[in-house]
């Protein structure tokens, strides 16, 4: 079993509520990527040049600031609810967990992850480097990592093109191949059932959504992870700047969206939030999507100030702790285990008793 | 709903816009949408690349069109050919960029809008990083080039490109 007090901040600061729009916005994530000039793409790769080019980046990223004193952690060799504990705390995709179809890890992928950005290493691209913060800030995230990238890139030589940038697996992530994405919980646009409309119009401006665990992934609980479609022929700046300004508005929008609610339905909304406080409090089993259901709207209600027994903090931990591999690594039992929403139920009650004891 | 444009038939397309950080929401019917270049929603959600990856090589002649393809319409460095990436959607090796630059210039542009990268200027180890003032130079250099061979397309992006890096007029 993988020891999580190993990762820095558990690998969890980016859920601790302190950044900027918390109250809407979970985190906000930048991938850059990125592969060695003298290498096949990773489909073509073959396992000497997989283990050639995880030795080079972690031999590379022990010379950086960055990630000198980073982790390694190889997913090729690790058990199955190791990687899901890993992808459960977004650290780690699907694809390079092995939780896709088929559901196999590639040779020598793994994940190299030092306090402020970590790396996909074997994904379909040679490497993705990626940083994370809490709340909403391109700008503070895209320093660390453009930090990261600049210190790697000095020490290996990246596939670029004088017209086309930095070159990648994938024709979709060419040129900068940074993947922005703000992970965003927009509960009053679904409710007033603006969400499409609102989403339609991202994608008009070049902006596309995905679920929890982004790509690929459903959309639950009302969270959505806002990012750019398009890498090529803007700047990085350009990108962000796109994003944050849209993003920015969203809020505006789901802000809007809270107050036509409490002006016209004030009665269900306020059911709405106690219901699901008295659900989650209460109830002897719980499934994951209902859960996630549910917090959404004690979410929403902490946000307007109809609730106040239970913290953002506190609904944020209840987010990663109630997935499957988290509770059945607390268990020791298998993540599919028959008893895991009777084991969520008690782990919720709990919880929600001692956030109310706290506050009284 | 009637359509916003003909007012007969039923509107099916709910086209919502963000112009100077307003939203507008227009109503169209499938043929009006089709006459204003709108894809409806159901096709707003596919990616593109499918589309564009089937349509890539027709009555391409690998072996004399695209520069440095061997006979065979193979990568010289990965051995991928057009024909892998139609199947699988990703490219062979760095290399296979330079040899099927022509077909993916076209990608690129259909699916990015452009297919001149605007971001970081990259210099591997052991070459010297240009600096703000050189790349600048050979941006106007470069513009003033375009400009000769009526390259708009061109100049339009080297001068947005110059403005980013502060050094438009």
């Amino acid at each position: 079993m993988i020891d999580l007090s190993l990762l820095p901040d558990g690998g969890m600061a980016w859920l601790d509520a302190s950044g900027p729009s918390s109250h809407l916005v979970l985190s906000t994530r930048i991938r850059l990527a990125r592969n060695l000039q003298a290498r096949p793409f990773s489909p073509r790769a073959t396992l000497a040049d997989r283990e050639a080019i995880l030795a080079d980046v972690q031999g590379a990223a022990r010379e950086t600031v960055s990630l000198r004193q980073a982790l390694t952690f190889r997913l090729d060799q690790m058990a199955r609810e190791d990687r899901l504990l890993l992808h459960e705390r977004h650290l780690v995709s699907r694809e390079l967990a092995g939780l896709g179809e088929p559901p196999t890890v590639r040779p020598a992928a793994a994940l190299v992850l030092g306090q402020r950005v970590g790396a996909m290493l074997n994904e379909e691209d040679h490497l993705r480097l990626q940083g994370l913060c809490s709340g909403f800030d391109l700008e503070a995230v895209y320093e660390q990592v453009e930090a990261a990238d600049g210190e790697l890139g000095q020490r290996l030589p990246f596939a670029f093109h004088p017209e086309f940038g930095y070159l990648t697996s994938c024709p979709t992530n060419v040129g900068t191949g940074l993947r922005a994405s703000v992970l965003i919980h927009l509960p009053g646009l679904v409710l007033t059932k603006e969400i499409s409309k609102v989403l339609q119009g991202l994608a008009q401006v070049g902006l596309t959504f995905r679920g929890l665990y982004g790509e690929g992934s459903e959309v639950v609980g009302n969270f959505f992870q806002l990012s750019n479609q398009t890498t090529l022929g803007k700047s990085e700046r350009e990108l962000l700047d796109h994003l944050g300004k849209m993003v920015r508005q969203v809020i505006e929008y789901e802000e809007q969206a809270r107050q036509v609610l409490l002006r016209d339905v004030p009665t269900i909304i306020e059911d709405k939030v106690w219901r699901a406080y008295g659900l989650l409090r209460h109830a002897r089993t719980l499934s994951f999507d209902e859960t996630m259901n549910l917090l959404s709207g004690v979410r929403l209600g902490a946000g307007l100030g109809l609730i106040d027994r239970v913290g953002l903090y506190g609904l944020n931990k209840l987010l990663v702790h109630t997935q499957p591999a988290h509770l059945a690594a607390v268990a020791g039992v298998e993540p599919d285990d028959p008893d895991l929403s009777v084991r969520r139920a008690r782990y919720v009650r709990e919880l929600l008793e001692d956030e109310a004891g706290r506050r009284g | 709903m009637r359509c916003d444009q003909c007012h007969e038939r039923d509107a099916v397309v709910h086209l919502t816009q963000i112009a100077e950080e307003r939203v507008v929401t227009v109503h169209l019917c499938e043929r009006c949408a089709a006459e204003k270049g709108v894809e409806s929603s159901a096709s707003l959600g596919k990616t593109p690349v499918g589309t564009f990856l089937a349509s890539m090589g027709k009555g391409i002649d690998f072996a004399n069109a695209l520069p440095g393809v061997t006979p065979t319409g193979a990568c010289p460095t990965c051995h991928a050919t057009l024909s892998d990436f139609r199947e699988s959607g990703r490219l062979g090796c760095a290399e296979c960029y330079r040899t099927f630059e022509g077909s993916l210039r076209d990608l690129l542009r259909r699916l990015h809008g452009s297919s001149r990268h605007l971001g970081k200027r990259y210099a591997p180890p052991g070459d010297e990083p240009p600096s703000s003032q050189t790349s600048t130079d050979q941006l106007r250099e470069q513009l003033r080039l375009a400009v000769q061979a009526e390259n708009f397309e061109l100049a339009a992006e080297l001068r947005d490109r110059l403005r980013v890096a502060g050094g438009a007029a």
